[in-house]
């Protein structure tokens, strides 16, 4: 697989700092790393650096070349001659980009809020209420959580179209507007919070509300915050469901704008370069200021499947 | 009265001043005791107190979950059997629809495709990301700095990626113009039937790393050092380490992973649906199955009832893959 691509791997030059390190880098095990080993790492991990990068860092470079610059050299050009922002431009002449981007955001700020209200309120329902029909509450999220969007989504299109829905941003929103996963997830979250502390707010005199608003919900922000990036991700990066449901291209989310901005100018790698920068841009900075709700993510979500 | 008023007071107690409780609630805590021992059993009280607004806290996602999961679902089973169109209402066929999967190339061709997609992409996905958490395991200076950039693909959505890949492997592209200047010679990656599902399986591949990495990373961190050092000292390579200690270790998490990946593999869509294009490809040769559900359902003279049909093979298989994953999962815990 990683034969695929060769790299402009950057000249492997770590030897600085192994050299230095080889004096103080301990392993997890306390023993002093050997030399060769860190510097063998080093050469890997920037192996992997550069394939995993590198795709990113290459459409960045082609979207900055202008239009008199040959993009099909062979050896390649990896840095822009003269880098521009035309074609930023152009985009945004050719597709309403700006549009999409709203639409995606409309979509995914929308996600994460019915996401966070929806699945907090009933994973507390699920978690801490007792009722009757409790655990076939239960049961319904975790059968929704097996059935596979792919299996599903003619019928969600014509459920749409019954609601009169069809072709609206609403419409994305709605199927994945509380996730099941997110239910259980918070309902687990719930679960871990020392039923104790509740027990004094209900004796201090909080009700149902005050002890799920002021007590519950403080201690699983971080679940939360999980529910809410992994929403954002989810709806912002979407294609399946909006292409089915969206057929007027000024409804079109960014996905959906790309999707068509590719079919149509194919050709113009500049021109797709720069949109698929703007679309992937403000994850990366997302990410970049999050990371550790998205590592723990995984973690979370994997264990429920 | 005297109990209710002590109740009083352990209500408004000194941490919260300014939160009274109810009115109504004090006759009801004042019933239980009358005696010294103030505290009802909570249980009891959430029941009465609450018929009501448990449901009102599951109402909004019972209700999401329902309408856009539960009931599609039961209405795919019913319109795969029947003749149903976007725009006719459709007649009971009984299994006209399966009969007709049977003699249809394009689904043989789509259940071909999502099912290469698997033995594809699933060993890769399982060995793979385990080495890379290797690497990245160590904590040696700037190791954050690359679990977050492997990481990166994962969080880019499906269609930039595929575009990126679509560019680097254009017929002109950086992948060919490097072939070539290492002077193999340009190859079809994106027009050729079999190499572009093998492209596409790279670049699924190539988006999964980071997700499958950080959670073979939790695994890893849970074998017992003691394992290696004891194998180490018996003078075990790195290599035999990993197939006697790390391997083992991590076995349940390999099948989890197995699992989960083949269920992604099995649906794949937008991959091949951006490499190949809508129609799949020449002459629809790389069309999915899912791909083929897409094609075949939307639009205006969508075959709503076909599609369902179509769907339902997707739904059996994705469970049962599934089912593989509660298995694993369980196997883990015990």
């Amino acid at each position: 697989m990683s034969a695929v691509e060769k790299p402009p791997a950057p000249a492997p030059t770590p030897a600085p700092a192994p050299a230095r390190a080889r004096r103080r880098i301990a392993d997890e095990y306390g023993r002093r790393v050997r030399g060769w080993e860190l510097v063998l790492r080093y050469v890997l991990l920037l192996a992997v650096l550069a394939l995993t990068a590198g795709p990113f860092l290459w459409q960045l470079s082609t979207s900055l070349k202008g239009p008199t610059e040959d993009i099909f050299t062979s050896p390649p050009k990896f840095l822009p001659s003269h880098p521009t922002l035309h074609n930023y431009a152009r985009v945004s002449e050719t597709i309403p980009v700006w549009d999409y981007v709203l639409n995606s955001l409309k979509v995914a700020v929308g996600n994460v809020v019915t996401n966070c209200v929806g699945s907090a309120l009933a994973g507390y329902a699920l978690a801490r209420l007792r009722y009757r029909g409790r655990r076939a509450a239960t049961l319904v999220f975790i059968l929704a959580m097996l059935v596979p969007a792919e299996g599903i989504i003619i019928a969600q299109f014509t459920t749409m179209r019954e609601l009169g829905l069809n072709n609206t941003l609403v419409a994305v929103v709605l199927p994945g507007s509380v996730g099941a996963l997110n239910v259980l997830l918070m309902r687990n979250a719930f679960l871990n919070v020392p039923y104790e502390i509740e027990e004094a707010a209900y004796v201090d005199g909080a009700n149902v509300w005050q002890r799920f608003w002021r007590v519950a919900l403080p201690s699983v922000r971080g679940t939360l915050a999980v529910v809410a990036i992994f929403a954002f991700m989810f709806s912002w990066d979407d294609f399946l469901w909006p292409l089915i449901v969206l057929s007027d291209p000024s409804k079109y989310t960014l996905t959906i704008g790309l999707n068509y901005l590719h079919g149509t100018f194919a050709n113009d790698e500049r021109l797709v370069a720069a949109g698929t920068i703007i679309a992937v841009a403000p994850l990366i900075v997302l990410f970049a200021c999050l990371q550790r709700y998205f590592f723990r993510g995984v973690g979370e979500g994997a264990v429920k499947g | 009265m005297a109990t209710s008023t002590s109740i009083v007071t352990r209500s408004r107690g000194p941490g919260r001043p300014d939160r009274p409780g109810p009115l109504g609630r004090l006759g009801r805590l004042a019933r239980p005791g009358g005696t010294a021992g103030p505290t009802p059993p909570p249980a009891v009280r959430v029941r009465r107190q609450l018929a009501i607004s448990p449901w009102l806290f599951a109402a909004p996602g019972l209700l999401i979950t329902a309408v856009f999961i539960l009931y599609p679902f039961v209405s795919t089973v019913i319109n795969s059997f029947t003749d149903r169109r976007t725009l006719l209402p459709g007649h009971f066929v009984g299994l006209a629809n399966f009969r007709e999967l049977l003699h249809d190339d394009m689904f043989w061709i789509g259940l071909r495709n999502s099912t290469l997609y698997v033995l594809g992409v699933v060993p890769a996905l399982v060995i793979l990301p385990l080495l890379l958490a290797l690497l990245v395991q160590r904590n040696i200076p700037g190791i954050a700095f690359f679990r977050s950039v492997f990481y990166t693909p994962v969080v880019a959505s499906v269609v930039v990626v595929g575009l990126i890949w679509v560019w680097l492997l254009d017929e002109r592209g950086l992948v060919n113009s490097l072939l070539e200047a290492v002077g193999v010679g340009r190859a079809g990656f994106l027009s050729d039937q079999w190499l572009l599902l093998f492209s596409a399986m790279t670049v699924t591949v190539w988006k999964g790393l980071g997700y499958y990495m950080i959670i073979y990373l939790a695994a890893l961190a849970n074998v017992p050092r003691e394992l290696h050092e004891a194998a180490a000292v018996d003078g075990a390579g790195a290599v035999r380490r990993f197939f006697t200690v790390t391997v083992p270790a991590v076995r349940s998490t390999m099948v989890l992973v197995g699992a989960l990946s083949s269920v992604a593999a099995f649906k794949v869509f937008s991959e091949v649906y951006l490499m190949a294009g809508p129609n799949g490809g020449p002459a629809g040769e790389d069309t999915t199955l899912v791909m083929l559900v897409q094609r075949t359902g939307t639009g205006l003279s969508g075959r709503v009832g076909y599609a369902s049909a179509l769907s339902l093979v997707v739904f059996v298989v994705a469970v049962v893959l599934m089912l593989l994953v509660l298995r694993a999962d369980r196997r883990e815990e015990s």
